[in-house]
Parts: C-alpha cells; sequence; structure tokens
C-alpha cells in the first residue's frame, strides 16, 4: 500500500507546494471551510476513531470537543518536541511531508475555531523549523493562509516556536509554559489545557503524526480511515524502530502488524544475527518485554500490547539483543530521566536521583543484593506519586528489566564491561 | 542592544505573540543574543528584559533550564554527541570515546584552539543514524548523522579552515 503519511517515499517532490497541490493538497482543508462547520469536522475526526499518536493515544475528536465556546481566542498547538529516546518520525514528517502536517494544523486550527497556532519545535530542530517558515509562507502566497480565507470570514496563522533542549516540553502543560516565555514545569491539572492552556485560554495541543492524518481524512472520509486498522487501534502508524536491527528507521503500517514482522521481515533482522532478547515497546518511558514468541507474535495496537504488560505509546520500538545486559539498558534510561526531571515535584526529583545513585553502584560492580532490592523499591514508591507521565516513565524500564531479567541483576556477576 | 542590533528579527519575533504577551519572546529573543559569541552575556539578559519588561532573573532562569542557552564561552562549534540507549546500542559510546582520543580531549573540553567542544547529550531524535550528533554554533543547529570518527575529523579539518578564513 502506498504510504500516507509518509507520502515522500511514493512523492520526492511533495514538500513542494505545487506538487503537494496536484496531488489533492488543500482541497481537504479548502472543504473544510467553505463547505462544512467546525462542529461537522470534529465529528468526522471522531467517527475515524484516529487516536493521539504522541503516546497516550487520546481520541483526537473527543479531545477537541472539550474546547468551550464561551471562552475565546482559542489555539491549537502542535507539538513537535519529540524527545523521546528512540523516537524520530515526527522529524520525517515535517522534513519531507511538510504541507500535510500544516494542512492537518489548519484543519484542527478551524474545527475548533482557532485563528492563530503554534507549532512547538524541540531546539534541536533548528533546520525543521525554518524549513517550515519557508513553507508556511508558501501557503501564504498561495492563499491557505491569512486573512479571510476562501472569501469567508474564517483567518489562520500558524507561527513556528523553537524550544531549547527539555525533554519535559515534551508534556503538554509543559510545553504552553515554555511558549508563554517560562521554564517548563508541568502545570498541576485540572485545568486541563482544553479549557485553560495557552495564555490561560482553550487550547488543543495535538502531536504531529496525529494532525498528519487529518488531511486524508476529510478527504477519504471516517469509514475509510476505520478500515485501515484494528477494532481499537484505527488507521495507520508509524513505528520508529532503532536498537539492534539491521534496518532501523521509520515504518508505516497498519496496527495490528506483529513485532516479528517489524522486526524481521521490515528491519532486516537482528544485528550480528543473535536473538531479541528484550524489546521496548515506547521507547525510553516503556516497560521492558521480554521478547519471547508471544511476544514477538503480538499485534501492534493498543490493546494487544498492553497484554504484554507494556504501551504501545508513541511506537517507538527499541530493539535490544543478547549481547547486552539489562542493567546497562537502565543505567542509559535512569541517565535520561535522571537529566531531564524539570525538578518541580518531589518524587520524580529526588526518586531519580536516588536511582541514579544505585544503578551506579550497581555498574561499578560494587552492588549488594539489597542495593538492587532498595532500586526496585524506589522506582515503586515512585509510581503514581508525580506530577507529570516523566516521572511515571522514569520508573517503567527500572521495575520491569528487574522483575522480568532477574538474571542480569544477580550481585556477583552484575556490573563491569558490558555491550 | 538586540532591538538596534537586529532590528528586523526582533519586530518579526514580536509579531509572532499577541502584543500582550511579549514574554513569549524571551527564548527566540535569546537564540538572537547568543548570535556572535556562542553565549549569552548578564548584559544581553538584563537587555531581554528591559524589552519583555520582565526581571533579569526571569531571563536568566530560561538561561539556565535550557541546555541549548550558555552562559559560558565555549569552542566555536559545540559538537554534541548523542549516546542514549538508541544510539548507545549502535556504538555511540565508542565513538565518542574514539572521538576525544583523536581531537585530545576529555568530554566538556575545547580542543587547543578553541574550535570545538565536545559535549555529551540526550536523544536528539536521530537514533536511525548513529552514531550522530549535532553542530552547534553561534547561528544555530545542524545533524551530522551516520557518522564515523574519520568522517568526523575530515569535518573538523574543513571547520578549522573555513574558521581560519572567517578570522
Amino acid at each position: 500500500m502506498a504510504h500516507l503519511l509518509l507520502r515522500h517515499r511514493e512523492l520526492p517532490d511533495i514538500g513542494i507546494i505545487n506538487v503537494y497541490q496536484k496531488n489533492g493538497g488543500f482541497e481537504a482543508f479548502q472543504k473544510a471551510v467553505m463547505k462544512m462547520k467546525p462542529q461537522e469536522v470534529t465529528e468526522v475526526v471522531k467517527a475515524s476513531g484516529l487516536r493521539g499518536r504522541g503516546g497516550a493515544g487520546f481520541p483526537t475528536g473527543v479531545k477537541w470537543s472539550f474546547i468551550p465556546n464561551n471562552i475565546w481566542p482559542h489555539y491549537v498547538v502542535a507539538n513537535a518536541d519529540e524527545s523521546e529516546p528512540g523516537t524520530f518520525k515526527d522529524r520525517e514528517i515535517m522534513e519531507s511531508n511538510p504541507f500535510q502536517f500544516l494542512e492537518g494544523v489548519a484543519i484542527a486550527a478551524y474545527a475548533v475555531g482557532a485563528n492563530a497556532t503554534y507549532v512547538y519545535l524541540r531546539g534541536e530542530f533548528w533546520s525543521v523549523a525554518a524549513l517550515l517558515d519557508e513553507k508556511i509562507a508558501d501557503m501564504e502566497k498561495a492563499g491557505f493562509l491569512g486573512d479571510r480565507l476562501f472569501g469567508t470570514d474564517y483567518s489562520l496563522h500558524i507561527h513556528t516556536h523553537l524550544g531549547a533542549g527539555a525533554y519535559i516540553c515534551g508534556e503538554e502543560t509543559a510545553l504552553l509554559e515554555s511558549i508563554e516565555g517560562k521554564r517548563g514545569l508541568p502545570r498541576i491539572r485540572p485545568p486541563f489545557p482544553a479549557v485553560y492552556g495557552l495564555y490561560g485560554k482553550p487550547t488543543v495541543v495535538n502531536n504531529v503524526e496525529t494532525l498528519t492524518n487529518l488531511p486524508l481524512i476529510l478527504e477519504k472520509g471516517a469509514d475509510w480511515y476505520k478500515a485501515l486498522g484494528t477494532a481499537d487501534s484505527a488507521g495507520v502508524k508509524i513505528f520508529s524502530l532503532s536498537g539492534h536491527v539491521n534496518k532501523p528507521g521509520n515504518y508505516e503500517l497498519p496496527f495490528g502488524t506483529t513485532y516479528r514482522e517489524l522486526i524481521y521481515t521490515y528491519g532486516g533482522g537482528v544485528t550480528d544475527g543473535r536473538p531479541v532478547k528484550a524489546i521496548m515497546s515506547a521507547g525510553a518511558s516503556s516497560a521492558i518485554i521480554v521478547a519471547d514468541d508471544k511476544a514477538l507474535d503480538t499485534p501492534m495496537d493498543y490493546t494487544s500490547v498492553r497484554g504484554l504488560g507494556a504501551d504501545l505509546g508513541s511506537a517507538s520500538v527499541i530493539v535490544i539483543n543478547d549481547s547486552v545486559e539489562l542493567d546497562w539498558v537502565i543505567n542509559k534510561t535512569i541517565h535520561f530521566f535522571k537529566h531531564e526531571s524539570c525538578g518541580k515535584c518531589t518524587p520524580c526529583r529526588e526518586g531519580t536521583y536516588w536511582m541514579l545513585h544505585l544503578i551506579e553502584r550497581i555498574e561499578r560492580g560494587e552492588a549488594t543484593k539489597e542495593n538492587v532490592e532498595l532500586l526496585h523499591l524506589v522506582a515503586k514508591q515512585m509510581q503514581n506519586k508525580c506530577l507529570c507521565p516523566l516521572g511515571e516513565f522514569s520508573t517503567m524500564a527500572v521495575t520491569t528489566a528487574i522483575e522480568r531479567f532477574p538474571a542480569d541483576f544477580n550481585p556477583s556477576t552484575v556490573g563491569g564491561e558490558h555491550g | 542592544m538586540l532591538a538596534e542590533k537586529y532590528p528586523e528579527e526582533v519586530k518579526k519575533i514580536f509579531a509572532k505573540y499577541p502584543p500582550e504577551q511579549k514574554r513569549s519572546a524571551v527564548m527566540p529573543l535569546l537564540y538572537l543574543a547568543q548570535r556572535g559569541d556562542g553565549f549569552i552575556t548578564k548584559a544581553a539578559m538584563e537587555d531581554i528584559a528591559q524589552l519583555l519588561e520582565i526581571t533579569s532573573t526571569e531571563v536568566a532562569e530560561i538561561v539556565g533550564f535550557y541546555t541549548l542557552y550558555h552562559d559560558k564561552r565555549a569552542g566555536k562549534y559545540r559538537m554534541q554527541v548523542c549516546t542514549d540507549l538508541p544510539c548507545a546500542l549502535r556504538g555511540a559510546d565508542k565513538f565518542l570515546q574514539d572521538l576525544c582520543g583523536n581531537l585530545g580531549v576529555k568530554v566538556g573540553e575545547t580542543t587547543s584552539d578553541g574550535m570545538i567542544t565536545v559535549e555529551e547529550v540526550m536523544c536528539l531524535a536521530g537514533c536511525d543514524k548513529a552514531p550522530m550528533f549535532q553542530l552547534q554554533s553561534d547561528e544555530g543547529i545542524e545533524y551530522h548523522e551516520n557518522m564515523t570518527v574519520d568522517k568526523t575529523m575530515e569535518l573538523v579539518a574543513a571547520l578549522r579552515k573555513s574558521g581560519k578564513e572567517v578570522k
């Protein structure tokens, strides 16, 4: 099947505005503005079953419907902060199929009555932001952005905003704080952004991949989209495949594809032909899955992955072969979360600090059995107590690695040389 | 003074945000202030604070919080190597170690000619193309992916050459 999101794989010039237009570009947005009520657009997206692709998997149309109509103005913010280790799909979309993404932003904005939208990119995406600025200018020139579009009363502007290196800004309330010119600290919720978002106004925050689906859903209809996936997971998904595989990269596949197909059919198999030992299904914030036959034959959709004690999340699949031990793996993930913890809430600030100390002791080969148990206990005690998902994420790999790969944490053999 | 030095760009930055939400401009203005020296001076933070009608402490906390802002001078280029899990599974730790050996510096140090500071950073969304790094200069950020130490040393040689021409 031809790619729906990574359309540049078949149409390499789709990032040029007239090529995009020749392939049906902006027709969906124009149709929405000229012929549909905002509410009708929301209904189509609801019916399509589209769920947020940033990781949480919340139904997109339902998220939009929370926006109240008695507080104005409304904002749409595209979350292009993509910073989860193992995730690199939004970058490819924006670099190579930018107009489909921007049209998606425009459709979301129309659906919720927003006239101003921001694309929040992580600071490292400096050149992607420069590219999007050019593409936004192209759209303005062609009459797809600006005031009184297509002869209607509807006006729309898209602005880019660069972050500056902080994973926490992928959390939507921290992201909004960051646009407001503050440190990226998550807000206490409720109120949710749908009511109290950017500048205290109703705001929808959607992931880049989520938004890129919208032009096609509007063009081809909710039923067509729904038929693409599985019962609970409509449509296609981009799987970012990394780690010990021969052909890492982004693979756009229908929901329900198995891990085995992703790793062996698409990813060309495991590095050095070794057996796959563990899978992280959702980047560094993922629970670690024992890669047995049952796991490898599990269809990748929201419900089935949960059956493995993990989450589909952003579908960033990190493959780990038997050349490394899991203590080394969680040393990496703990370092990441310790560095990225914003420090606002105590469980995460202190918990990541102590997890780091314990794993470093384990890595030096100085750990006792009690140290491993304490590491597990610290992680367990953080769970369900953190202000935002970052703190929770930091514990997932730790608890599951110790529980599911106990041999890798045997104090007499652990630590020292790995990998 | 940013407003005098880069009037067009400052105007463009302010136009992105509602007039009563000037503070939103702090991040793009800080990038502008980093141009030239590659780091942000106290005076520049005060200048931005005045432009935005906030305190210089509020500007300084942004500089401190976000890793791409710097308040100290480093090499002309910061070579920021990702050694996070997916990159490490593709040999990024060894790449960084060998690179440091070739450049004769430790992580965090700057080459004696002042051109390259090697830094170890968190995930850059280039996991499938590791080993990889970004090159941060006062002008922006550039990705270099599927790298080897040899390719990187060639790049360093080219940067040294062009750097001399600039000076």
